[in-house]
């Protein structure tokens, strides 16, 4: 499902040439759940970034679904996202003036649905997800499972190919970030691609497929 | 993304910032508000010289003596020439004139009247009967100036209300005598009260025929002639019929100027246009001044929602979406300060209204809708650079902060 050949990436910071990626390649099939993990600083969250089309390789391809997405103009981009990809942050990144509900109903509303089938779905989700009584509360209101759960039903929403998620537990306690990795692995179970950052040795065993970035570079893929 | 959907949107992020909101609502309104009572304050000035020119009725004609398009006087005094008096018999001949109603002659006069050993300074007409219909004047007592040839200087007057009273207290004036210079008049009439009009206070005047001006003041030619034709349509026909008559009676030359009504109130109109323009731009400076408060506030918003707007795109949103969001934003606001602005305006032009009777101070209707567009219109172009600014974030730098 997802391809990168070749792709690297280099920040210009003050004259100095930063190489983020060096030539990676890597394969991901659809359904699979993958970790990567590695020191701060080599790479990982540059990696996400493309692959969830929020960054663009200096260099090197990336095909996501047979289409080589690196050729597309910014709209264009901006579509495959909605569609395609969920992201779940180390910080939840909640708008904090809307409700939980609103907060997970927010990608329907920019891809246009109508407000009824918003209201369903969404519900469908909290219910599911265990917060439904949450759904009115802004995200100050809510613990940081809580949180983390909102920002996981709200990738979800758009029933998207592929999650993302870049620490998910890093501003979590143990037994809160393990439910979370808990559900993220449910969703898994039932045939969503998880690409899984994590710092955390035990959590990132437990992947089926493991990737180590180190200065740039993927060992494992 | 649907419109409701934007306007929403827009709307939760502006309650989110109260006071960067108030204030940009508070610009705009100040503004549009600003352009509302100063456009009102130059459609009240136009209102009442029209009022005060129609007051003397529309279908006036008058003719004074002397060019006034010649370059300056000094043109027909360099040339020699001096301009034919306008004789009382000018004014007779006018008469014949089809469209005509009234034709008075009038010379006015600052003088002394005196009576009972009592003086006063006041402006003394020289007229006819006519003069009546053309002022709109009535009598409280007596009756007025009795219709006559104009050339006979009789020896009688009408006084207005304040004359008649400093002059004679409690009694009635009327059969009495008043001086002027060295002759006297018999009071036959005393006007109703009146006030000012067309610039001198009626209720100060004595009115006397303009024979027995003319002889007391040694006067050869007259202030003007008053014409009143029967409709506002004959104005135009008579107008030309009045200029070639008093050429051919002046020996071929164009030598006096012929006032209408209409002629006078339309450049006093453009004129007060022109100014009520000139407010309503001077007004609309003070929007520029909002547009920049705009534009650095919504900057300053862009800065602080740089997280939320690389979270927007996380989730799908285009730039596009992204600009569009930041312009409803800016409309939203701009007319809210806009409605704001005109109603505030609106309030402020009744307050005038209320403290000056006399200015119909109404903001005309392009005043209100162009200001409320023009709110708009700032909002919108002032929030082009932040909207921009906005939608180029680099989404995964915005996230990467907290
Ligand atoms: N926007 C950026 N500008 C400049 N340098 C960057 C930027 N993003 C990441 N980097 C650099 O690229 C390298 C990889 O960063 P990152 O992918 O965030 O690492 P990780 O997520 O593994 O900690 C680091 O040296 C980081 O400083
Ligand atoms: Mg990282």
């Amino acid at each position: 499902m997802i391809t990168l050949r070749d792709v690297s990436r280099t920040f210009v910071l003050g004259g100095e040439s930063v190489h983020a990626l060096r030539g990676v390649n890597l394969h991901i099939e659809r359904g699979e759940y993958i970790s990567i993990m590695g020191p701060s600083g080599s790479g990982k969250s540059t990696m996400l970034n493309i692959l969830g089309l929020l960054d663009r390789p200096s260099s090197g391809t990336y095909e996501l679904d047979g289409q080589d997405v690196t050729a597309l103009t910014d709209e264009e981009q901006s579509r495959v996202r909605r569609e395609k990809i969920g992201f779940v942050f180390q910080f939840f990144h909640l708008v904090p003036r809307l409700s939980a509900a609103e907060n997970v109903e927010l990608p329907l509303v920019l891809a246009g649905a109508h407000p009824g089938e918003r209201r369903e779905k969404v519900m469908r989700l909290l219910t599911e997800f265990g917060i439904a009584k949450r759904a009115r509360h802004r995200p100050d209101q809510l613990s940081g499972g809580e949180r983390q759960r909102v920002a996981i039903a709200r990738a979800m929403i758009m029933e998207p190919a592929a999650i993302l998620a870049d620490e998910p537990t890093g501003n979590l306690d143990q037994h809160t970030g393990g439910e979370v990795i808990h559900l993220l692995e449910e969703l898994n179970a039932r045939g969503m691609t998880l690409v899984l950052i994590t710092h955390d040795a035990v959590l990132g065993g437990r992947a089926r497929r493991h990737i180590r970035t180190l200065d740039g570079r993927v060992e494992g893929g | 993304m649907l419109t409701p959907d934007i306007a929403h949107f827009a709307w939760r992020s502006l309650e989110g910032a109260r006071t960067r909101s108030l204030l940009m609502v508070l610009a705009t309104s100040i503004g549009v508000a600003a352009v509302v009572v100063l456009t009102s304050l130059g459609e009240g000035a136009r209102r009442y010289v029209r009022n005060e020119f129609e007051s003397l009725g529309t279908n006036l004609i008058i003719i004074l003596p002397g060019r006034a398009e010649t370059v300056g006087g000094g043109a027909a005094l360099a040339s020699g020439r001096t301009a034919h008096d306008l004789t009382i018999e000018d004014a007779m001949a006018l008469r014949r004139i089809r469209g005509i109603e009234h034709v008075a002659p009038l010379n006015l006069v600052e003088g002394e009247v005196s009576a009972r050993g009592r003086r006063r300074d006041v402006p003394i007409s020289g007229s006819s009967s006519e003069i009546q219909h053309i002022w709109g004047l009535s009598t409280a007592s007596g009756k007025f100036l009795p219709p006559q040839d104009p050339r006979n200087a009789a020896p009688h007057c009408v006084l207005g209300s304040k004359v008649a009273r400093e002059l004679f207290g409690t009694e009635s004036p009327l059969g009495q005598y008043v001086r002027l210079g060295d002759r006297r008049f018999r009071v036959i009439g005393v006007l109703a009260p009146k006030g000012e009009f067309v610039g001198v206070n009626m209720d100060d005047m004595v009115i006397i025929p303009v024979a027995s001006a003319q002889v007391l003041f040694n006067l050869s030619s007259l202030l003007r002639v008053g014409v009143m034709t029967r409709s506002r349509e004959d104005v135009p026909p008579v107008k030309a019929e009045i200029a070639r008559l008093l050429r051919e009676r002046h020996g071929g030359e164009d030598d006096v100027t012929i006032l209408t009504e209409d002629a006078i109130s339309s450049a006093f109109d453009r004129i007060l246009v022109a100014l009520t323009f000139a407010l309503g731009g001077i007004a609309a400076v003070s929007m520029a001044v909002a547009g920049i408060l705009i534009m650095n506030v919504m900057l300053i918003a862009v800065a602080q929602r740089t997280s939320e707007i690389g979270l927007l795109k996380a989730l799908g949103a285009s730039p596009r979406q992204i600009r569009f969001l930041f312009f409803a934003e800016a409309v939203l606001l701009s007319a809210v300060g806009g409605v704001l602005g005109s109603v505030v305006g609106q309030a402020g032009s009744f307050v005038i209204r209320r403290l000056f009777p006399a200015v119909p101070a109404f903001a005309p209707l392009w005043a209100v809708s162009g200001g409320l567009a023009l709110a708009i219109a700032t909002g919108v172009a002032f929030s082009v650079v932040p909207a921009r600014r906005a939608a180029a974030l680099d989404p995964a730098l915005a996230l990467a902060r907290r």
